[in-house]
């Protein structure tokens, strides 16, 4: 350690920094080398005999006000020490050079010091994760886990380091930036989103507003091993390899992924080194991902959990999947598994599918997939897309399915989450992935030449790697590894990845089958692009009726028609939008697909809910058939299923009766929250730990967001989501029932029910459309109030008429309550009438 | 029961005195004039000691509804009839043996100019009111319940806005001045207050005096539980008066300058009529008043019985009948 700078003892920060308590500021004397250093911590409980200690370990240019709400929010009995490094926030001015070895040293006898012989969770952040990374591996007895938010243990192989530290570290710059002015400093927080308030920056400037207390930001960027023969390499590459003796230790990764420094590549790094890692993940947040995202909130939940019983992914089913049973099953090889209705027509038997996913995923290893890898599929439905689907599960690869209605943003932003090694597609697909800069390697589906594969960066195609006879040995994954990653359109807030293991996928077409009674005889038209693979699934004939996928209400009755006599087929799966469509071109149908139609035996529509007026209607198409409209999510489909019959005799009641749980799903009402349990439910949310957390209470259930009960005869009703759920005095109240009899009221066209108030007494109010549309958004005259509070069981304060309601821009039909009731709030406690 | 209320001569001491005497308890009223209320009356001020003695002698409770109301005036003149008059009747009732005190406060006593938005009942507090009643008030409830002994349990009673049949505080200025067409709106209306009926207040009163004995030292605040916008109630007491009123908007800000403006000037010129606004009324018609009532619910076992809409109803019949 080499003499450089000026000197200065550590100090007490300065009262007033926001967040910060000054009971917690202390300064700890500590020898080192024979000398006695000065660090300045925070120290939620000095005296108390903890059962556990988090110890929190800051980067540069950073200091210990990085962990304020961290050390705010920590329960009873858990003592929080945020520590400022040597040279860093309000501790000594050593005047040396200190490197990330003499860091771990400083830290270790900083606790030892403290007499820290308990428990410990390490928590660090930037250049502190290797610092907490190299005290935890010299402390593994006593290590309770381990959090690492936005750091780094190595440079990935094929990537360069981040232009910003390069940038940073070129001669000249460096010192500028980092000791002449707070530019480094600042700089770091323009990287945060959304921008960090003035009097936070003020508080992270506060120990670096003068030249001399700013010299070690230099030493610490200048600390960063970029260069092989860097002093610090050695240490920093022992302190990645440190992480195979901690692969028992309980690791959590909050990253926030718009860090230009440590972006997703160093997640992606830390995941390889610690499967066992919980994660999550903000796409918003960038590189202060404590000052961006709940960070505190997290962890401490993280914390608490550490005693819990985790789910286990790996117990149950360790047999091999049977996703793939009903297509290689002998007695089906001759039965026509998939026509297609475009062009010639082709189809395939079982036997033909069978082999020929045994030869594309032979191919799809002979190209260097690997069991494990997650492979994006972007192909519409139809044989290609069965194959490669199949064949992905048939050599052990996840898929990742992006629901084609999302935008391109919101695909964007779903396979950066999911971040596929791969990715095949149709040309177009692969066109947006370039455009669009998806990760994953292309594969391009069917049959490309070189020069065309080259336009959309593919290195293969389908076609040449399902005839290329590659030679490998296939096994089948187990029935716990993961099969896909499932990406639906959200209405509200990004698309989050629902995983699911082979045991789900096929505990729910075993679910299905029974469901439906569905048998070999059975064959199906799937309307609805999702509904596709199920065919496969269930081992029965199938089709997709030539139209366009992305825009499922645009089919006619005839086309539909078509595709039900191609097959000859029993049931038919369709989405509401399509219903509505199939009713009013009915008169089209040519009088020789008739026959065809009256087979039918089961219509399905699955998506949205559907009224039992456009059900019945839809008799005119399908004479024989009996609807059934399953209720479900994403994360558990389906729940519930209920036939026209049973909705029209469950008739009017507190929101839609969507029938009795189906055998085999449990269901309770929990708050006024429909929460279920199933064997087909998804396994958690992709890389966000604390999300699925949340929605996994009780333990092993999963909490729907909707709003329900059962009535006498357990039927499910629902009743709208929970973020809209009205708290009010005497329970929660769900906004559908409501707005179902203020809509009968004449003269309104559509309503939307919000509360106000805080939770637990929240009011209702009641906002309205009238056909003949307002011109400005005003309070309703008293003859509608009265009106409106006639229909109402709750006192309803105020009922407003606006021109129009907001409503989702994707469903063209789910009203955002959330963003009227924000409006009504402001508005009621003595504000204006702002913008809707 | 032998009970004693102050003040019965305002609109809810006559109801108070009606439920009483329906249910057969024996009542003394105590005011400066002449009720007329068919019970046992003394005529006097709450801070002549003598009268205030004879007043409560061999009462059971007392229900002290007796206050100086007006939004001006003098600073002394609600001391001594606020917080002496309370003091002295507390002292008098704790001499005489009475076992339980009901103290009519208000919401005001507990805040200043700020939105309350199902709020609670905080403790009062002189030094954030705004408003010399709310300031007295304040004092006087806070020796109120400091009062409160196993032996005189004290509870204090905060109706929020009372109206009714009768009422002269709110329902008659609104009409007077919607009437005179100065009756604005500050801001946008839109702020939600609550009101209570005042058969409900008189109901609360009365549950106070019963549950006393469990309550000592607590304050409850009381209402209808149905927080209306001001534009609305403001429309619905101009339409059960038959009187018309279309809404003009005064921005808030000026409405609050103007009010202080025209308080400080009626002080100084020492006029005993009202001023047309002031500070306290504009901030309490442009800022969200409205209670939690899930505590008063529970521990006064009572329910508002009269609706705001039947209430109104009531209002118009009465204008109705009017000449």
């Amino acid at each position: 350690m080499v003499a450089l700078g000026p000197t200065e003892p550590a100090r007490l920060p300065p009262s007033g920094l926001d967040g910060l308590d000054p009971s917690w500021s202390r300064l700890v004397p500590v020898e080192l080398d024979g000398t006695t250093r000065t660090f300045h911590i925070l120290d939620t409980a000095p005296d108390v005999d903890a059962e556990l200690t988090v110890l929190c370990v800051h980067g540069n240019p950073s200091w210990s006000y990085l962990w304020r709400n961290v050390l705010r929010q920590l329960p009873d009995g858990v003592r929080g020490i945020a520590i400022d490094h040597l040279d860093m926030g309000f501790s000594d001015r050593t005047g040396t050079t200190r490197r990330l070895g003499d860091r771990v040293d400083d830290l270790c006898a900083l606790t030892e010091t403290l007499g820290i012989t308990g428990p410990v969770v390490t928590i660090a952040h930037d250049w502190g994760g290797p610092i907490s990374l190299g005290w935890a591996q010299r402390h593994l007895p006593q290590l309770r886990g381990v959090i690492l938010c936005n750091t780094a243990v190595h440079q990935p192989e094929d990537a360069p380091a981040p232009r910003i530290i390069r940038a940073t570290r070129s001669r000249g710059a460096i010192r500028r930036a980092t000791v002449d002015t707070t530019a480094f400093i600042t700089g770091a927080f323009e990287m945060s989103h959304p921008r960090t308030p003035k009097h936070i920056r003020k508080g992270f400037l506060a120990p670096y507003r003068k030249k001399e207390w700013r010299e070690a930001i230099e030493v610490f960027v200048r600390d960063i091993p970029l260069e092989d023969t860097h002093p610090s390499g050695p240490v920093l590459d022992g302190v990645a390899a440190g992480l195979a003796l901690m692969q028992r230790v309980p690791t959590l990764l909050l990253w926030g992924s718009k860090d230009p420094v440590f972006s997703d590549l160093y997640l992606h790094d830390f995941e390889e080194r610690i499967p066992h890692a919980d994660v999550h993940r903000w796409a918003h947040a960038g590189h202060f991902v404590s000052e961006d995202a709940p960070v505190a909130e997290v962890a401490v939940d993280w914390i608490q959990n550490l005693d819990a019983e985790r789910p286990d992914e790996t117990a149950g089913n360790t047999e091999p999947t049977t996703l793939l049973n009903a297509i290689t099953d002998p007695e089906r090889a001759k039965l026509v598994a998939l026509r297609e209705m475009s062009g010639e027509q082709p189809s395939i038997t079982f036997g033909e599918l069978s082999r020929r996913i045994d030869d594309t995923a032979r191919g799809l290893r002979g190209c260097g997939i690997e069991p494990g890898d997650r492979v994006a599929i972007m192909i519409p439905p139809g044989i290609d897309m069965i194959t490669t689907l199949f064949a992905c599960w048939r050599m052990g690869a996840a898929v990742v399915l992006v629901d084609g209605a999302l935008t391109p943003k919101q695909m964007t932003a779903a396979l950066k989450a999911a971040y596929p090694k791969h990715l095949i597609g149709i040309p177009k697909a692969l066109a947006a992935a370039t455009a669009l800069r998806w990760p994953g390697r292309r594969i391009a589906a069917g049959s490309m030449s070189r020069i065309q594969r080259r336009l959309v960066g593919a290195e293969h195609d389908l076609d040449t790697l399902r005839t290329s006879g590659a030679h490998h040995d296939l096994e089948l994954p187990a029935g716990t590894d993961e099969a896909a990653v499932v990406f639906t359109s959200g209405s509200t807030g990004p698309s989050k990845g629902v995983r699911y293991t082979h045991e789900k996928l096929a505990a729910q077409r075993d679910l299905i089958a029974d469901l439906y009674d569905i048998t070999s005889a059975d064959s199906l038209v799937a309307a609805f692009a999702p509904f596709a693979i199920y065919g496969p699934l269930l081992g029965i004939t199938s089709t997709v009726p030539d139209i366009d996928v992305s825009a499922p209400g645009s089919i006619d009755a005839n086309t539909l028609a078509d595709a039900v006599s191609a097959i000859d087929a029993t049931m038919v799966f369709a989405s509401p939008a399509a219903l509505e469509r199939l009713v009013t071109t009915e008169p089209d149908i040519d009088p020789s697909h008739r026959t065809a139609l009256s087979n039918v035996r089961i219509l399905l529509s699955a998506g949205a809910p559907v009224r039992a007026s456009l059900l019945t209607a839809t008799g005119a198409v399908f004479p024989n058939a009996v609807a059934h409209t399953p209720y479900g999510m994403t994360e558990a489909l389906p729940v519930a299923s209920i036939s026209l019959p049973e909705l029209i005799d469950a008739g009017s009641g507190d929101g839609v009766c969507v029938g009795k749980p189906i055998d085999g799903v449990e269901v309770l009402i929990d708050d006024g929250e429909i929460v279920v349990r199933a064997a087909h439910q998804r396994v958690g949310y992709d890389r966000l730990w604390h999300t699925t957390h949340l929605a996994s209470q009780p333990a092993g259930w999963h909490r729907t967001g909707d709003v329900g009960h059962l009535d006498a005869e357990g039927r499910l009703w629902v009743n709208g989501r929970v973020q809209h759920l009205i708290h009010a005095e005497s329970g929660p109240i769900g906004p559908v029932a409501l707005e179902k009899r203020v809509e009968d009221l004449d003269g309104v066209r559509m309503a939307a029910v919000v509360g106000i108030g805080p939770v637990g007494n929240q009011r209702v109010v009641v906002v309205i459309e009238r056909d003949e549309p307002v011109a400005k958004p005003a309070l309703a005259d008293l003859a509608m109030i009265d009106r409106v509070r006639s229909v109402s069981d709750t006192d309803v304060v105020a009922v407003f008429d606006v021109p129009k309601l907001p409503v989702d821009r994707r469903h063209n039909s789910k009203i955002d309550r959330s963003a009227l009731a924000e409006w009504a709030d402001a508005a009621l406690a003595g504000g204006s009438l702002g913008k809707l | 029961m032998k009970v004693l209320v102050t003040g019965a001569t305002s609109m809810i001491g006559r109801l108070v005195v009606e439920r009483l005497v329906a249910r057969g308890d024996v009542v003394t009223v105590l005011q400066r004039s002449t009720a007329d209320l068919g019970v046992r009356e003394i005529n006097g001020s709450v801070t002549d000691h003598e009268i205030v003695a004879s007043a409560v002698a061999e009462q059971d409770g007392v229900i002290h509804l007796a206050a100086k109301v007006d939004i001006v005036g003098d600073w002394d003149d609600f001391v001594s009839i606020n917080v002496e008059g309370t003091t002295t009747l507390l002292a008098a009732a704790r001499d005489a043996g009475v076992s339980r005190f009901v103290y009519v406060s208000s919401p005001s006593v507990a805040h200043g100019g700020e939105s309350l938005i199902g709020a609670g009942a905080e403790p009062a507090d002189p030094d954030s009111t705004s408003g010399h009643y709310a300031t007295s008030k304040a004092m006087a409830e806070q020796l109120a319940l400091a009062a409160s002994s196993e032996y005189m349990p004290v509870v204090a009673i905060r109706p929020h806005l009372v109206i009714g049949v009768g009422d002269t505080q709110l329902v008659e200025r609104v009409v007077d001045r919607a009437t005179q067409g100065r009756l604005p709106l500050i801001g946008s209306g839109l702020a939600l207050v609550d009101t209570t009926w005042a058969d409900n207040a008189a109901d609360a009163l009365v549950a106070a005096l019963d549950k006393a004995p469990e309550l000592g030292g607590e304050a409850l605040v009381v209402s209808n539980g149905e927080p209306r916008t001001v534009h609305e109630l403001f429309a619905r007491l101009t339409a059960a008066a038959g009187v018309d009123w279309s809404p003009r908007s005064v921005p808030r800000a000026v409405a609050i300058a103007g009010g202080s403006v025209v308080e400080q000037v009626w002080d100084r010129t020492s006029r005993e009529d009202e001023p047309p606004m002031t500070a306290f009324s504009a901030e309490q018609l442009s800022t969200a008043h409205w209670f939690d009532q899930s505590r008063t619910r529970e521990a006064l076992d009572w329910q508002p019985v009269v609706s705001l809409a039947e209430g109104f109803e009531r209002l118009a019949a009465h204008y109705e009948s009017q000449p």
